[in-house]
């Protein structure tokens, strides 16, 4: 559960996955032997397994409608168009959703990741009566599934008048106490001197916070920050429960919502899936080694 | 990243914020300033809300009304409502059911992928990639793989000479185990990458010295490897249950809990009687009574997991 468990004997740096040039130490294989074949076609194999349905999705939204069903099964398009993508783009409401995702989704990030790390930067590094206490609130808020709170907060937000609401989408997703756990434990192994030192110089504690403590931690925030934006880009139930409205619904609500409405037009279905699905895509290719360490991360500190 | 802590002593207290006794006490109370924003989300949208489902649950509540007090009628109602019983018992089956699967397909891709050094990005992304879908892509893509006839699925298997013709999300029987399925292709990932990560933290002089004595690749696999991976194992066992007791999306979109009542989850049963029988109160009460289900799950894993921790060092 916690990082100073993790049997590690490397420098800390190296804890994703990606190997730094140099670093790595030799591995204990010898290059080609017969084993190394068999267990590259068995990987391969399994990888196109896991590729097939996502080929599947890409090459169905760009065959014409009529060919979508085509007994037996076609793989290719024998026509290769992009109507399906005219037709979802121009017809349905995907480029409102997607903004409505793509600015959600970065509201709320910027906001976890700032209220997470303050609190979590309180709870470190300073001393105050009841930090304990709120600590140990805190971490059991991570055991609270969020979907037995879908009721109650759904009253709240009618309360509140924020259904259908950007901030109605936002606020519930910023409560994130495992991220402010993450981070604690974070902060908690940096080094005191340097903080020590702008103490004596009269710094104040937002400075140090600010100059000090978050250039220190680009990594954990890093990895706060991508996985709060997939969590909360992917996110399907709240965004579901407070938007009824199309124009407030986010992409993977708003898929939903117009499925019925494509009909059993599979290659817009498709079409409109590939957009849904490109942009974390995209963001993955991009930040590979950030995405794969902030799992690593993740799983490390426990949550 | 996390590991960088390691190397230090890790201290609850600061002794850093106090050098110098008593001027610096003032400045304590500016620690809470600090936590203060979060305390506000925290409590507006996760303590305020549980605390008024709690008393949401003892009143005859609907959506708009707030209903009379009625003490425990809606746990007592909600224990003898089958419904209840099985939607728990269904998202306790399909826990069962992924969370092994879940667990050693992710063990058996991160052995394989770890011993691959060329391409390894491609051997990730592969196996990453579908964590990124939301989950309504992933029911709208698998929906359609499994339609009779012309899905993929349905397709493959006339392709290897073998009847077609499986009811994936219309027989009963079937229907749970084409959700494990899919839920595996979509979230396997994660648990591939937690297992690649340690073994890859996994000190490289252990099997040189195994080597040595001789030991062989399977030899060092069961003697080395996974009992090293123990801890791990521990982590993504306690992560996926956790996940698993929550499903809802996929099932939801893919079978909205048919045919019949077969694949329906609690959660899904809890939105029915909010959302669209406008019974509240009941609902709450019936996310309680899955939320203490929850709770002492995860406690008594964190208590196996905290065991199996102080073992390991």
């Amino acid at each position: 559960m916690t990082v100073d468990a993790a049997p590690v004997d490397r420098p800390a740096d190296d804890s994703g996955l990606d190997r730094t040039p140099g670093a790595a130490p030799p591995r204990r294989r010898r290059p080609f032997r017969p084993g190394m074949i068999a267990l590259f076609l068995v990987t391969a194999a399994l990888a196109v397994l896991w590729l097939m349905p996502l080929a599947w999705a890409l090459f169905t939204s760009l065959k014409p409608e009529g060919e979508t069903t085509a007994i037996p099964l076609r793989w290719l398009p024998t026509e290769w168009t992009l109507a399906a993508y005219r037709a979802v783009i121009g017809g349905s409401d995907v480029g409102l959703w997607m903004f409505n995702s793509i600015f959600t989704a970065t509201v709320t990030t910027v906001l976890v990741v700032l209220v997470s790390s303050m609190a979590a930067y309180g709870f470190a590094r300073t001393t105050f009566p009841g930090r304990r206490l709120l600590l140990a609130l805190t971490v059991m808020g991570i055991m609270v599934p969020p979907q037995v709170l879908i009721v109650p907060l759904f009253a709240e937000m009618v309360a509140l008048g924020l259904v259908d609401t950007y901030w109605g989408v936002i606020l519930p997703q910023v409560v994130a106490p495992a991220m402010v756990f993450i981070m604690v434990k974070f902060f908690q192994g940096l080094p005191h001197e340097l903080e020590e030192a702008a103490h004596m110089d009269g710094a104040s504690r937002w400075r140090i916070y600010w100059q000090i403590i978050l250039p220190l931690s680009r990594p954990v925030l890093a990895a706060v920050s991508i996985f709060t934006f997939i969590s909360t880009w992917n996110n399907f139930l709240w965004p579901f429960i407070v938007t009824t409205d199309p124009n407030a619904m986010t992409l993977p609500v708003g898929l939903i919502a117009v499925e019925g409405g494509f009909g059993l037009r599979y290659a817009e279905i498709m079409a409109a899936s590939v957009i849904a699905a490109l942009p974390l895509l995209i963001i993955f290719v991009l930040f590979q080694r950030q995405v794969v360490r902030g799992v690593a991360h993740t799983g490390l500190s426990g949550q | 990243m996390a590991v960088r802590s390691v190397a230090r002593p890790s201290r609850r207290d600061t002794p850093a914020s106090r050098p110098d006794g008593a001027p610096r006490r003032r400045h304590d109370w500016t620690g809470l300033l600090f936590v203060l924003p979060f305390l506000v989300f925290f409590v507006a949208f996760l303590v305020w809300p549980l605390l008024a489902g709690l008393g949401t649950a003892t009143t005859s509540a609907g959506l708009s009304t707030s209903g009379e007090f009625v003490g425990l009628d809606n746990f007592i109602d909600a224990l003898r409502d089958p419904d209840v019983w099985t939607s728990l018992g269904n998202t306790l089956w399909f826990t069962l059911l992924s969370t092994p699967i879940l667990v050693l397909v992710g063990l058996v891709l991160a052995l394989l992928v770890h011993q691959l050094t060329p391409a390894r990005w491609f051997w990730r992304l592969s196996f990453f990639a579908p964590f990124l879908l939301p989950s309504s892509v992933v029911a709208l893509i698998f929906v359609w793989i499994f339609q009779p006839d012309f899905g993929m699925a349905d397709g493959m298997l006339a392709a290897i000479g073998l009847n077609p013709g499986i009811g994936w999300l219309s027989d009963p029987s079937m229907a749970m185990f084409s959700i494990v399925l899919t839920t595996t292709w979509w979230t396997v990932g994660f648990n591939f990458l937690l297992y690649l990560a340690a073994l890859q933290s996994i000190p490289q002089h252990f099997y040189e010295a195994a080597a040595i004595d001789g030991a062989g690749d399977w030899r060092r696999l069961w003697s080395i490897t996974l009992p090293l991976l123990g801890r791990t194992t521990g982590l993504v066992v306690v992560l996926q249950l956790l996940a698993s007791l929550k499903v809802f999306d996929q099932i939801y979109l893919m079978t909205s809990g048919g045919p019949g009542t077969s694949t329906i989850p609690v959660i899904q049963y809890v939105y029915e009687i909010g959302f669209t029988n406008f019974r509240v109160g009941y609902a709450s009460a019936i996310s309680y009574l899955f939320f203490a289900l929850v709770l002492v799950i995860a406690l008594v894993q964190l208590r196996l997991f905290g065991n199996r921790k102080e073992s390991d060092r």
